[in-house]
């Protein structure tokens, strides 16, 4: 599995995302806001968490209009795979290559915690590893992951079992608790939590070790 | 040239930053303040000749998100 990470002014996910890729035996490359193209052979992208241009204008805008996130949809388009977190789900939002949008937390304030994750589909490279409806510990890190989109959006994502992960107990007022999403042909993953933060006993916890592995099961055979 | 744009939140999309306000409002004593909605004024400067149709298209490409805001546009 080869994948890249991308890396905007402000990013702060980055080289987490990355060691946790590189955990499951992936190659990666680190790819600049600027660059124009992505490497030919990438399998994944991976948008990280962070403040991208210190979250101006609205959270995602401007790093959603960078050059290489012209690629990264091309790269969608062809049916490639794309794991946005945090931010990350936010650039994925502003691009349109996800539906609704990450508004300010419910509560306005910025989140940090451990908190409990319901998986809802297995049906997707990102979640095989586990079972629909188990639940696991991943943590947050956010002040504007409060999910919306209009109410026949969420009906779609619904019907079309593109909700992924949803929270236990609700902690920014997410429309339908939603915490991660899936494109339309189940290749690109938007979710507020950090599975790559909970990826190494030294994290304190590895619940999201199962993502990244199945992905690297997947994304090798592929 | 000057162009004026203002952007809101779409009617039924939560502002929990307004309500914050309205409640820091009543807090003060300002009574009757039923609602409160925040939204911002971004004010360009442009080359001569630009028209509203660019503006729109700024718009739509980057200076709102029109799946929860609602903009409009005033050149001159």
């Amino acid at each position: 599995m080869h994948a890249a990470v991308v890396v905007f002014p402000g990013s702060n996910c980055d080289r987490d995302l990355a060691v946790a890729f590189q955990a499951v035996g992936a190659k990666v490359t680190m790819v600049w806001h600027k660059d124009s193209t992505l490497p030919g052979d990438v399998d994944i992208v991976g948008i990280p968490g962070g403040f991208s241009f210190g979250d101006y204008l609205r959270c995602g805008a401007i790093a959603a209009n960078s050059p290489i996130c012209r690629s990264v949809a091309d790269h969608a388009e062809r049916g490639g795979y794309v794991l946005g977190v945090c931010n990350g789900f936010q650039v994925l939002t502003e691009t349109g290559l996800l539906p609704g949008v990450l508004l300010r937390n419910a509560q306005l304030k910025y989140i940090c915690q451990t908190v409990g994750l319901k998986v809802e589909t297995s049906q997707s490279v990102f979640t095989e590893g586990y079972n629909a409806g188990d639940v696991i510990d991943i943590p947050i890190a956010h002040h504007d992951g409060n999910y919306f989109a209009d109410e026949a959006t969420i009906a779609q994502l619904q019907d079309e079992d593109r909700i992924a992960f949803s929270y236990m107990d609700n902690p920014n007022g997410a429309r339908a608790d939603i915490a991660g999403i899936l494109s339309e042909n189940r290749r690109v993953l938007g979710m507020m939590p950090h599975p790559e933060r909970a990826a190494d006993a030294a994290h304190g916890g590895t619940d999201g070790q199962a993502l990244f592995r199945a992905l690297a099961g997947a994304l090798v055979t592929a | 040239m000057k162009a004026t744009v203002h952007i809101m939140l779409k009617n039924g999309v939560l502002d929990p930053q307004g309500e914050a306000v309205r409640h820091a409002l009543g807090a003060l004593g300002f009574e009757g303040v039923n609602g409160v909605r925040q939204g911002k004024i971004i004010e360009l400067d442009l080359d001569e000749g630009a028209t509203e149709a660019d503006v729109t298209a700024m718009c739509e490409k980057l200076l709102a998100n029109t799946v929860i805001e609602s903009y409009s546009v005033e050149v001159g």
